[in-house]
């Protein structure tokens, strides 16, 4: 039983996991991307249709990690170059990726696919409980994990991390540093893109096989949220995403079994959670020091610079 | 030669003033080839959009029907917007607003039409006003993000009301569709011309008014303006930013929990799956369009009324999707934003190297 619950947790978490490295890494540079839930979509649609026409889950998978990066660098170079309002450029994000993959994506509303299967890790497999949720799984969960660390040893560990992190702390500082600010941000947000995408793909090539029109159901939002409760640190955001893959996970079990508790309260529980998580995580931010990009929000202007 | 930008030293006039029609005229373009890909001739498109939605008495008569919810989630919206609060909630707030006026409409007995009425709407304002107080309450006592809460409570407030229309409230008579019975005659508001077109568009009108009379002629409607242009100064003149902040983010959901009742009340008579496509959302590209006037969301609505009853006939004869809509108003907004950069900003052409 709590194997299984284990498994789900890992399988429903998965794709919030992406879509929340993909936003740290935004939010890092200091832009906020309030289109992660569209971008999740277009990397669903584009990685359906990359594998229905190759064949091939890598080709799927490359497809909506270019589809996203493309989509998101409309917002990198309104809010990186133009200097538009992050926040309304990313709502029109969102806004135009429901709409274009619903639009191209009524031709590939009822195909299906191979999805990505299981791969059992030798040994690692066979450990009780953890073994069979973490390592009995498809690529993209061991992708997922691997991105996790990369992530964390970028930001600190290399010179474009610091360089990433600089730009969001403290951009005037960074370019009189010689770090070019302009492409850094604009760069952080197409890359940061492409990983929400890839989180898209896995719902519809490892989720379920298929494509339906606003398959994400607002885990985009989630995602955004989850970023703050993850003080913009990707082991943190491993915790978060399985912490919603687990109420997720529970929810689908309770209708399963049939419990008299209706549908739509237990298909609301993710969303209250995720206020719930958000409300503390802000109070508890504001009492220790805060991890939030002092420049978070906020366009650069060389000009401006005191 | 060499293309820079730099900035004006006066922000242009004429930019400024032209930018949303530019950019609804660009957004028709791009979606143009947009739809060219998606296989549909987009000039045919267009021109369906306008003969369906103002060739015809029934035609213009559906349009100000869409148009009636956008202008008063919009009106909602841009209230906030005023004081830099993102309620983008207005989706949930509407459905909180329909299921505030249902529930007096199904329940209360009351048989006077006028007190029905009245009783509808204050039952709206008030839900409406709770669901964007949540997070009023939750972003002046503790700065959570408003854009986060106020988005993921649509969701809830959907659930909610699906809830209700499959479960207690379904109508015993209604062959087990998920919606309520219909509306006694007190509940229903005044229909025009044998159309849809109903008196709720006149209380939409008003509601404009109303805002640009408190906007522009009250202390609070200053001081909403103080409150989101400079915060800081607004705190050293004593102005209490924590209770404006509730307080508008209350007014905000109640007004757009108004266009709950009016949907109800006006067009559907009964709580059904679906009652606002997504108003909301539009209503949010509506108010950043409109700027800062009141008279700029009625005109704004008007528009994408036009659009939506336009959108729905494509749907019709094209099956184009309902949500490319969305697209298009995305659209519209990025270019939106890339025009705002050029009223502070212009291209130039410069010879040789450029020294800094």
């Amino acid at each position: 039983m709590l194997e299984i619950l284990l498994d789900a947790t890992v399988r429903a978490g998965t794709p919030i996991l992406f879509a929340t490295l993909g936003a740290i890494i935004n939010e890092r540079a200091g832009i906020i991307n309030l289109g992660i839930e569209g971008l999740m979509l277009v990397g669903a649609l584009a990685g359906f249709a990359g594998t229905q026409a190759s064949g091939s889950l890598l080709v799927g998978v490359l497809a909506a990690f270019v589809a996203a990066l493309l989509a998101g660098s409309i917002h990198g170079f309104i809010t990186v170059h133009l200097r538009g309002n992050q926040i309304v450029s990313g709502l029109a994000l969102t806004m135009f990726g429901i709409g274009i993959t619903a639009l191209f994506g009524r031709s590939m509303v009822g195909l299906t696919i191979d999805g990505f299967k299981r791969v059992a890790i030798p040994g690692l497999s066979k450990i009780p409980v953890i073994g069979k949720a973490f390592f009995n799984q498809d690529l993209l969960i061991y992708f997922s994990f691997l991105l996790v660390i990369a992530i964390a040893f970028f930001f600190y560990r290399t010179r474009w991390g610091l360089a990433l992190r600089t730009v969001g702390e403290n951009p005037a500082a960074a370019d009189t540093c010689g770090v070019p600010v302009t492409l850094t941000r604009f760069l952080a947000v197409a890359i940061g893109s492409g990983i929400v995408g890839i989180g898209g793909a896995y719902l519809s090539l490892a989720t379920t096989p298929m494509w339906i029109e606003n398959m994400t159901a607002g885990r985009g939002w989630i995602a955004v949220a989850l970023v703050i409760f993850a003080s913009w640190s990707s082991y943190r955001a491993l915790a978060g995403a399985y912490l919603f893959g687990g109420i997720t996970a529970m929810q689908l079990r309770f209708q399963a079994m049939g419990t008299t508790v209706s549908v739509h309260f237990l298909q609301m529980l993710p969303y209250f959670f995720t206020i719930l998580v958000l409300v503390i995580s802000t109070i508890r931010l504001q009492k220790g020091a805060s991890q939030q990009p002092e420049n978070l929000g906020q366009p650069y202007d060389r000009e401006d610079r005191k | 030669m060499k293309l820079v930008t730099e900035k004006r030293e006066i922000s242009s006039r004429l930019f400024r003033f032209s930018a949303p029609i530019i950019s609804i005229i660009v957004a028709l373009f791009v979606a143009g080839f947009l739809l060219l890909a998606a296989g549909v001739n987009p000039l045919q498109a267009y021109i369906e959009i306008f003969q369906e939605s103002l060739g015809s008495t029934y035609g213009l008569s559906e349009t100000l029907v869409k148009t009636t919810p956008l202008i008063f989630a919009s009106l909602g919206v841009s209230l906030a917007f005023r004081m830099q609060i993102w309620n983008i909630g207005a989706e949930g707030q509407i459905y909180m607003g329909a299921c505030g006026a249902t529930a007096v409409a199904l329940f209360s007995g009351i048989e006077s039409h006028a007190l029905m009425i009245t009783s509808m709407f204050l039952a709206a304002f008030l839900f409406g006003g709770l669901w964007g107080g949540v997070a009023g309450i939750l972003r002046a006592r503790w700065q959570v993000n408003e854009v986060i809460v106020t988005l993921l409570m649509n969701y809830i407030a959907i659930l909610g009301v699906d809830y209700l229309i499959y479960g207690p409230w379904k109508d015993p008579k209604g062959f087990n569709f998920p919606l309520t019975a219909q509306f006694s005659d007190a509940a229903r508001l005044t229909e025009f011309f044998d159309t849809r077109f109903h008196s709720g568009f006149f209380l939409a009108l008003f509601c404009a008014l109303i805002m640009y009379l408190f906007m522009e002629r009250t202390v609070w409607g200053y001081e909403i303006k103080v409150i989101g242009s400079n915060p800081k100064a607004a705190r050293y003149a004593g102005m209490r930013t924590g209770t404006a902040i509730f307080a508008v983010l209350f007014i905000s959901g109640a007004i757009a929990g108004i266009a709950g009742f009016s949907e109800v009340a006006g067009l559907q008579h009964r709580l059904q799956h679906g009652i606002s496509p997504g108003y909301g959302y539009t209503a949010i590209i509506i108010a950043w369009l409109a700027k800062r006037s009141a008279l700029g969301v009625v005109i704004v609505s008007f528009l994408m009324g036009v659009l939506l009853v336009g959108g729905d006939s494509l749907q019709l004869s094209w099956q184009l999707p309902v949500a490319f809509a969305y697209a298009f108003q995305g659209l519209i907004l990025f270019f939106l934003l890339a025009s705002d950069f050029f009223i502070h900003n212009r291209l130039r052409l410069v010879r040789g190297e450029r020294h800094a």
